[in-house]
C-alpha cells in the first residue's frame, strides 16, 4: 500500500507538461540512436548526459530514461527489417523478425515486436513498484558461482534447443568464446589473443561483429541467390498494426513466460541479451510451433522482445537499490546519478523518494509515450521494404562501414566487420548456427570471468557449484536444459529409428 | 542580460587568463577531443566529462569538445589510442596511474613515456572497508582474525591498484589474502554487500551510498591524515570520522590513486602549455570544486616536474611490489 501511494505521488511529478515533453524527445532522440546502428542506446545516453548537468536529477534521469525505452523499441526495427540488429539484446528479434519481414508483412512483424516489447516493460515496472525492496534483496546472494550458473543457464537453455547439429553448435560456440577471449583478460590483468595488431588489446566490439555477422553475410547470401532481388511488395495498411497488436493475446502464455524470463534474467543481472536469447531458446523448445521458429513465427517475435523489455526495465533496479548496473545504459545512467550528486544505493530509496518514485512513475507514463510514437513510425518503416534490393545492398553496406567505424572511430573496426560478412557467409552456407556464435561472444567473457573468480574462491574446487540450494538448482537446471533434448533424441531414436534418421536437419 | 553575462565570462576569462600570461602562444583551431580510457560512466569518464562542461560553459577554449571513450582493455585502448596521435595536439587523453602501471604487469603496446604529461588532477583516497555487520571494530581486529583464516579480498581489475594495495597489507601486516579481481569497485562493493568476499579497498565514492545503506562500513583510511571534513555520510559519521590505517596499527601511510591527463608524444612545449593553463582554468571554477566534493576526491594540482617526480615515485613502488609477486612483464 505505502508502495502504491508512493507511486502516486511518484506520477504527480512525471506528469506535468514539462516532463512530459522531456520524454517526448527522449523518446524520439532515442528511436533514431536505435535505428542508427553502431550508435545504440548505451553511446546516445552518454552523448545526451553532458545536457543534463544543469538539470533537476528527475527532470534528468526521466529525459535519460526515455531516450532508453525509444533506443530499445529503435533497436528492433532494423533487427526486423534488415537483419542488422542495432543492440545486442535485438539480435534474437532478427530469427523470426526479418524471415517475416521479407515474406512481405513487415508491419506486422514490427506491431507484433513493439506491441510484446511493450507488454515485457510493462509488467518489469509493476515488478519494480510492488517488490522493489525484495528485489534488491535477490540481487545480493549473487556471487561469482551464481552469476556463472545464471550465465550456464542462458547459454543452456539455447544451446540444447536442438536445430543444429550438436557438434556445429560446440564449433559455433567455441569459435565465439575465442572471439570474447581477445584483449585484456580481468582475472589475470594479461593480453589475450592480439595477433601483434596492438589496438585489438580492446577487444571485438559486438556491434562490429553482429553488423558483418548478420548485416553483410546476409547481404552476400542473398547477391548469391538472388532471392531478394525482386522488393517486397507490403501494403502499408493501418488495419494491419491494429490485427497485429490484437493477435497478441493469443500468445499469452509465450508472452507471460518471456516476461518472467526477463524479469529474473534483469534482476539478477545476466541483462537483456541474455533474457532475449534465453527467452527465444525456451519458447522454441515448448511453442506448439517451435519446428516452425526461423521462418517467421509471430512467437519467434514475441519471445526475445518480451524479454528483452521485461529485462530492460527490471535492470534498473539493481541499479538504483545497489548500484550495480544491470545494463550498460544502467552503467552510463548510474554515472550519471553519481554527476548529480545522488548516489544509487540501499539510501535512494529513503532519502530521494521524490527521485526514486518519480521515475518510476515515469516507466508507465514513457513507455505509453514510447510505443504510441513508434507504432505511428511503423507504416513508414515499413515502407522502407518497398524500394528495390539494388538500392537498398548497397546502403546496408554504407550502414554498416558506418556504424562499425563509428564505434570507436576506428578503421580496425570496419576491417573486422567485413571479416565478420565473410564468417557470416560462410556460416549460413555449411549450416553452422549463428546464434551460439554470438551468444558466445557477448556474454562469454563474463561467464569465463565469473567461473575463474569462483574457481578463485573455492581454490579449484568445483564443489561451490553446489555450495547453496540457489546456486545448486540454478546448475541443475541448466544441465536439465542441456540434457534434456540429448534425451528426447535418443528416446526418439529407440521408438523411430528410420523417422529420426531423416529428420531434417534445420538451421537457425 | 545576454550581454552582462557574456562580459562577466570574458572578464573572468580575461582576468584567469592574465594571471598566466603564457597561455597566449598557441590556440586550438580546429575542435578537441578528450579520450577516456574507461568505459562510459566510470570514475575516469565522469572527469572528462566534467572538465568537458566546465569548458564548455565558460568557453575556455573557442573550438568544441568531444568526449570519446576508449576503455577496452581497462584503458590500454585509449593510450594505444594516444601513442598512434603523436603529434597531434587535438587529443587530450584521460586516465589514472594505469599509464604508468599497466606497461610493467602486462603486455601492452604503450608506455607513459610515449604520452606527453599534462597534469594530476585529482586524487582518490582508498579505505579498507568490510560488511556492516563484520565482527571487527578496527583494522587490528579484522588483520588479527586475517592471520587465523585467509580473508577473500575483492577489487577492480587484476595487478592494478586495488590489487597492488592488497599486496601491501599482506606485506606490512604479515597476513595472506585470496585477490579476487572484478571488473569494476562497484561490482566488488555489492559483492562485499552480498558477503560473497570479506572485504575492498575501495575509494570512497565507489562505496559511499554502501555506506549510508549501512551494508558495508571503512576501517581505516590509508592516508597520513584524515580525510577532509564535509557533510555527514551516515547519521552519525562522515569521512573524517574515519580513522587512518596507520593510527589503527597498519603501517601504509599513503596510497593514492590519481585522475591523469596526457598528451600524445612529440607535441610541442607550447601546445602543452596550453592544456596545463586549460586544466588550471578548470581547477578554479565552482563547477569543479562541486565535482570534486560530489564524487569524494582530493583537489591536487601537479604538473611539471611535481607530476614527474610523482610518476617516478609511484612506478618505484608498484615496480618494488610487482616484482615481489612476479608480475613484471620481460
Amino acid at each position: 500500500m505505502e508502495n502504491l501511494q508512493s507511486l502516486l505521488h511518484g506520477f504527480t511529478i512525471a506528469v506535468t507538461v514539462p516532463h512530459l515533453t522531456l520524454m517526448v524527445i527522449g523518446v524520439l532522440l532515442g528511436i533514431l540512436v536505435g535505428v542508427l546502428p553502431g550508435l545504440g542506446a548505451p553511446n546516445g545516453v552518454s552523448l545526451l548526459l553532458p545536457l543534463t548537468f544543469g538539470m533537476q536529477p528527475v527532470s534528468a534521469i526521466i529525459l535519460l530514461s526515455s531516450m532508453y525505452w525509444g533506443a530499445l523499441f529503435g533497436g528492433s526495427v532494423t533487427s526486423i527489417l534488415f537483419n542488422i540488429p542495432g543492440e545486442p539484446s535485438s539480435v534474437a528479434t532478427t530469427f523470426d523478425g526479418y524471415p517475416m519481414a521479407r515474406d512481405g508483412r513487415p508491419t506486422t512483424a514490427l506491431a507484433t515486436a513493439f506491441g510484446s516489447a511493450a507488454f515485457g516493460a510493462l509488467v518489469g515496472v509493476i515488478l519494480i513498484t510492488f517488490l522493489a525492496s525484495w528485489v534488491a534483496q535477490v540481487a545480493l546472494a549473487f556471487g561469482p558461482p551464481e552469476y556463472f550458473a545464471v550465465y550456464f543457464l542462458a547459454f543452456a537453455s539455447f544451446v540444447g534447443m536442438g536445430g543444429a547439429a550438436p557438434i556445429k553448435t560446440v564449433v559455433a560456440l567455441a569459435i565465439g568464446f575465442a572471439i570474447a577471449a581477445i584483449g585484456i583478460d580481468t582475472v589475470s590483468g594479461s593480453v589475450r589473443l592480439t595477433m601483434g595488431i596492438d589496438e585489438l588489446v580492446k577487444g571485438v566490439s559486438f556491434v562490429v561483429a553482429v553488423m558483418g555477422l548478420f548485416g553483410i553475410g546476409e547481404l552476400l547470401i542473398a547477391v548469391e541467390e538472388e532471392f531478394h532481388a525482386r522488393a517486397v511488395s507490403s501494403r502499408v495498411d493501418w488495419k494491419e498494426v491494429f490485427r497485429a497488436l490484437g493477435r497478441l493475446p493469443h500468445h499469452g502464455i509465450a508472452l507471460l513466460r518471456s516476461a518472467a524470463i526477463g524479469c529474473w534474467m534483469g534482476i539478477t543481472p545476466g541483462g537483456p541479451t541474455a533474457a532475449s536469447f534465453m527467452s527465444y531458446g525456451i519458447a522454441k523448445r515448448f511453442s506448439r510451433n517451435g519446428a516452425r521458429f526461423g521462418s517467421g513465427e509471430a512467437e519467434g517475435i514475441i519471445a526475445p522482445e518480451t524479454a528483452d523489455h521485461a529485462a530492460g526495465t527490471s535492470a534498473l533496479l539493481p541499479m538504483l537499490s545497489l548500484g550495480i548496473p544491470g545494463s550498460a545504459t544502467a552503467a552510463v545512467m548510474m554515472g550519471g546519478l553519481m554527476i548529480w550528486g545522488l548516489n544509487p544505493g540501499p539510501m535512494l530509496f529513503v532519502d530521494q523518494k521524490d527521485f526514486v518514485w518519480g521515475l518510476i512513475a515515469s516507466m508507465y507514463v514513457g513507455n505509453i509515450v514510447a510505443v504510441v510514437l513508434v507504432l505511428l513510425t511503423v507504416p513508414v518503416f515499413a515502407a522502407l521494404m518497398r524500394i528495390p534490393f539494388a538500392v537498398i545492398a548497397p546502403l546496408i553496406v554504407i550502414i554498416c562501414v558506418v556504424g562499425a567505424y563509428s564505434v570507436s572511430n576506428s578503421y580496425l573496426d570496419v576491417v573486422l566487420m567485413l571479416g565478420f560478412g565473410v564468417v557470416g557467409y560462410l556460416f549460413k552456407k555449411l549450416h553452422y548456427p549463428l546464434a551460439p556464435l554470438v551468444l558466445a561472444i557477448v556474454i562469454g567473457d563474463k561467464a569465463e570471468d565469473a567461473f575463474r573468480q569462483a574457481m578463485l574462491m573455492s581454490k579449484g574446487s568445483l564443489g561451490i557449484f553446489f555450495a547453496n540450494r540457489l546456486v545448486t538448482t540454478l546448475v541443475l537446471a541448466g544441465m536439465a536444459l542441456l540434457l534434456l533434448p540429448l534425451v528426447l533424441q535418443i528416446v526418439r531414436l529407440l521408438r523411430k529409428p528410420d523417422e529420426a534418421a531423416h529428420e531434417k536437419v534445420r538451421i537457425i | 542580460m545576454k550581454i552582462t553575462a557574456k562580459l562577466l565570462l570574458s572578464t573572468t576569462a580575461f582576468m584567469l587568463a592574465g594571471a598566466i600570461p603564457a597561455a597566449a602562444a598557441w590556440q586550438p583551431q580546429k575542435p578537441i577531443e578528450f579520450v577516456a580510457t574507461a568505459g562510459p560512466g566510470g570514475g575516469t569518464d565522469n572527469l572528462a566529462r566534467a572538465v568537458q562542461g566546465i569548458v564548455t560553459k565558460y568557453k575556455l577554449t573557442d573550438q568544441p569538445v568531444v568526449v570519446v571513450n576508449k576503455g577496452g582493455g581497462s584503458g590500454a585502448e585509449g593510450y594505444v589510442y594516444g601513442k598512434a596521435s603523436a603529434g597531434d595536439p587535438y587529443k587530450v587523453i584521460f586516465g589514472t596511474s594505469n599509464a604508468w602501471q599497466q606497461p610493467l604487469v602486462s603486455k601492452v603496446a604503450f608506455n607513459y613515456t610515449d604520452l606527453t604529461p599534462i597534469a594530476a588532477m585529482a586524487q582518490d583516497e582508498f579505505l579498507l572497508w568490510v560488511k556492516q555487520d563484520a565482527p571487527f571494530k578496527t583494522a587490528g581486529d579484522f588483520l588479527k582474525a586475517a592471520a587465523a583464516t585467509e580473508f577473500k579480498m575483492g577489487g577492480a581489475q587484476s595487478k592494478d591498484t586495488d590489487e597492488v594495495l592488497t599486496r601491501m597489507i599482506e606485506k606490512a601486516a604479515r597476513v595472506k589474502f585470496t585477490y579476487i579481481p572484478f571488473k569494476s569497485g562497484a561490482e566488488a562493493a555489492v559483492q562485499l554487500a552480498g558477503g560473497h568476499i570479506d572485504a575492498h579497498v575501495n575509494n570512497p565514492s565507489e562505496s559511499l551510498g554502501q555506506w549510508r545503506g549501512s551494508t558495508q562500513r571503512p576501517l581505516c583510511a590509508f592516508s597520513p591524515k584524515r580525510l577532509p571534513k564535509g557533510p555527514k555520510v551516515t547519521a552519525t559519521e562522515g569521512w573524517s570520522d574515519v580513522p587512518t590505517c596507520v593510527e589503527q596499527g597498519l603501517a601504509i601511510s599513503q596510497y593514492e590513486q590519481p585522475r591523469t591527463v596526457w598528451l600524445p608524444g612529440k607535441v610541442s612545449a607550447e601546445q602543452a602549455a596550453f592544456y596545463v593553463d586549460l586544466m588550471k582554468k578548470v581547477q578554479a571554477t565552482s563547477e569543479w570544486k562541486d565535482y570534486i566534493e560530489k564524487t569524494s576526491q582530493v583537489d591536487t594540482f601537479l604538473t611539471g616536474a611535481a607530476f614527474d617526480d610523482f610518476i617516478k615515485q609511484d612506478l618505484e613502488h608498484v615496480k618494488q611490489v610487482a616484482g615481489e609477486q612476479g608480475w613484471l612483464v620481460k
